[in-house]
């Protein structure tokens, strides 16, 4: 029995890897959420709109690197953030200027609005590409681990060893402030309480001299703070690659809906849900519970519920459950 | 208007005129996808054969050899097909050299030459499947099959004193038909497995991949892929400390591997098709006037196997399919004169006067079996970012 080692090799495989991809899905689905409860429908484009703010940001982290400006042992990309939303939230606000605003105008059916953000996503998508090429990028610089495996043996004195890399540490942290400032943002700020207001009911909120120009363009603003901030640390965390941020499009959905659209906090506990879902369903549990099970008792089996390949399979499973039977998800969405 | 019309008409007639004893023939090579980085050194390579016979003035009483490339895409078989199909009807080739990967390689053959009747001569296809599958003769390589190199790598393994392997491979007909040789004769010395898992090409995150194979144990994990997948496999491995000990395959030799793994690499051990000896020593020469990559992988084979239609074309006293196809395996084994990179001239010359040759090549070709190179490894280790030869094998 040595639990400790047990726990040191589930946080290593397991627990840092689903918390620091979690954290990067909660981001994504914040925006989904946000732009659902707001303008009322499904953002396709919201994969590949995360592509290009990433982009934009390995774009000013070259730029950054090419006049020898860095903040080691963080990574660079860092200091670009700033460059990619201002990119990301003109993009966004053309977007909505030349597409969804006409829609808008005339009160078009929701269906419409998601095939209109299709076409937006397949623009973006060649966009992105155009500038990165369909190959991976990779602009992680600075310290690469906070500890590495061999350093935590050598502390601990265990058999089992864990990593963090600084990629996932400032994923974590990141997310975690990011969310802080948003409920403040919504809860506190008189532009959050219109938002709110606008959500909540679209005609009083305009009887009270709410303008809704203003708060679809704060909404914007916002879902490209959170789509650079959710790409950025899933490029650094894992290379940048514009179709695997397309397939990212499956679990944020998933985690939205099975939080309940339009609820933020549902965003979140649902991003973490399907990331531990996927990584734990997948996972071979054998060298866990080797640990664990008293002597001689030790699985031979790899314990593992489904192989890896089926990782996308968990996520439109959790999808398919929740659709049936609970639509409105864990926490009865539909208004912030 | 007129007179342009006029005018390039005719110059088309002069041009068709002046090509009337152009042979084509096909270098069907994945210039896009999984191994873009090692295809235009390959096809460099075959063409520099092709420019060799062709400046020769001996080739078939002065015709020339005029190199068509297609884009194999080395895992898409439609497209590979469609390119295939476009050499042999729309310009007309008389032979392939290709394709490369092995799944489209099957599929090109079996779908496409075979019913066309066209030859192919692959530089890397490497599926021990080919051993066995039925070409109607029109199938030959200048790489080895992997039953062989996984029975290589598994005797290095087992020698450097690891008996307990955890195995993985890219989810294709290379990765699997590898992974299997390696699995069998690793088993037939007494090793075990512990867990064989296919990766797939391509994703961000390859941590549930390591996760499983790092809970089944092993004293080392035996990678067998790409530089895209398998590099991350194996960095991702490293990073979390599943492994210390790795060994690679062919396919993922290269220095795209070093830049994009890094220090994870080091003491890495592996296995790729290798020449030494006089021929692969002038090659180099030759290579490096030339501006070619001669180092890169399987430069080499497409050399050989361009330089092997040719002198097959020559020995059959016509290009046509038929008689390259017949007369590949006289030009490349013994009986005959030996023949040398840069000096396909002089194997032209003795095939027109009625002569035989042996062509050696960059690769010391020998082709066995339903004509494939017999084969000689390289096992390698990185040491300070650089592959280290250990020996050849």
């Amino acid at each position: 029995m040595e639990p400790l080692n047990a726990l040191v090799s589930v946080s290593n495989f397991m627990l840092i890897p689903a918390l620091a991809y979690g954290s990067q899905l909660a981001l994504g689905a914040l925006g989904i959420t946000l732009i659902f409860s707001i303008l009322r429908f499904a953002h396709f484009a919201h994969g590949d709109t995360m592509a290009l703010g990433t982009a934009a940001v390995i774009g000013g982290t070259w730029f950054l690197q090419a006049r020898g400006i860095s903040i080691d042992p963080l990574p660079t990309a860092l200091l670009a953030i700033p460059f990619g939303i201002l990119v990301l939230a003109a993009y966004l606000l053309a977007a909505d200027r030349l597409v969804y605003r006409y829609y808008r105008k005339v009160k078009a059916k929701p269906m419409i609005f998601v095939m209109a953000s299709l076409g937006v996503m397949f623009v973006t998508n060649g966009i992105t590409r155009l500038f990165m090429g369909v190959g991976e990028t990779r602009f992680e610089d600075g310290g690469r681990f906070l500890f590495t495996v061999r350093e935590f043996r050598d502390w601990t004195g265990l058999t089992e060893g864990m990593a963090l890399r600084s990629a996932q540490a400032v994923t974590i942290v990141t997310a975690l402030v990011v969310m802080v400032v948003l409920f403040w943002f919504l809860n506190r700020t008189r532009a959050g309480k219109s938002m709110r207001a606008y959500s909540d009911n679209e005609d009083l909120a305009l009887l009270s001299g709410i303008n809704p120009e203003r708060v679809v363009r704060i909404t914007w603003v916002i879902t490209a703070i959170l789509l650079v901030l959710a790409g950025t640390l899933y490029g650094l965390d894992k290379g940048f690659r514009p179709f695997n941020y397309f397939q990212l499009l499956l679990p944020m959905f998933a985690a939205a809906i099975l939080g309940g659209l339009g609820s933020p906090i549902g965003a979140i506990v649902g991003a973490y849900v399907v990331a531990f879902a996927e990584m734990g369903i997948t996972f071979a549990w054998r060298r866990v519970f080797s640990y664990l099970a008293p002597e001689g008792m030790e699985p031979s089996a790899m314990m593992q519920l489904l192989p890896v390949d089926y990782k996308f399979a968990v996520t439109f499973a959790i999808l398919v459950i929740v659709l049936l039977f609970r639509p409105t998800g864990i926490f009865k969405g539909k208004v912030l | 208007m007129k007179k342009m019309l006029l005018a390039s008409t005719a110059l088309a007639f002069a041009a068709s005129m002046a090509v009337a004893d152009e042979v084509k023939m096909g270098v069907l090579l994945g210039f896009t996808g999984p191994i873009e980085s090692i295809t235009p050194h390959m096809a460099d390579g075959a063409e520099m054969a092709f420019r060799e016979v062709s400046e020769s003035g001996l080739f078939l009483g002065g015709s020339t050899i005029t190199p068509v490339r297609a884009d194999s895409t080395c895992v898409d078989s439609s497209a590979a097909q469609a390119a295939a199909e476009r050499m042999i009807s729309s310009d007309g080739v008389v032979a392939i050299m290709g394709a490369d990967c092995s799944g489209v390689t099957m599929a090109v053959l079996q779908n496409v030459a075979m019913s066309a009747g066209i030859p192919m001569i692959s530089p890397s296809a490497t599926s021990p499947a080919f051993t066995t599958t039925e070409s109607n003769g029109l199938f030959f390589r200048t790489s080895p099959s992997d039953a062989r190199q996984g029975e290589i790598l598994a005797g290095i393994v087992m020698e450097r004193g690891f008996s307990e392997v955890a195995l993985t491979y890219t989810n294709n007909d290379y990765g699997a038909g590898f992974a299997n040789a390696f699995e069998e004769s690793f088993l037939g010395m007494g090793g075990t497995i512990t867990s064989k898992v296919a990766h797939e090409e391509a994703r961000g995150d390859y941590s549930a991949e390591v996760g499983q194979l790092a809970s089944a144990g092993g004293d080392a994990l035996v990678i067998l892929g790409y530089v895209d997948g398998g590099g991350s496999m194996l960095r991702t491995a490293y990073e979390l400390g599943a492994f210390e000990n790795f060994f690679i395959g062919d396919g993922m030799y290269g220095d795209e591997m070093i830049s994009a793994v890094g220090e994870a690499l080091e003491g890495t051990i592996g296995t790729i098709p290798w020449a030494e000896g006089e021929g692969a020593d002038r090659f180099h020469e030759m290579a490096q006037e030339a501006g070619v990559q001669g180092q890169s992988s399987y430069t080499r084979e497409s050399y050989d196997a361009a330089a092997l239609l040719a002198l097959a074309a020559q020995a059959a006293g016509e290009a046509t399919p038929a008689g390259i196809a017949a007369n590949i395996l006289n030009v490349a084994n013994a009986p005959g004169e030996e023949i040398l990179p840069g000096e396909l001239a002089r194997g032209l010359e003795i095939l027109a006067n009625g002569g035989e040759v042996n062509y050696v090549g960059a690769t010391n070709v020998e082709l066995v079996g339903p004509g494939e190179a017999a084969g000689s490894y390289r096992e390698y280790v990185v040491e300070g970012g650089e592959y280290v030869t250990v020996q050849f094998h």
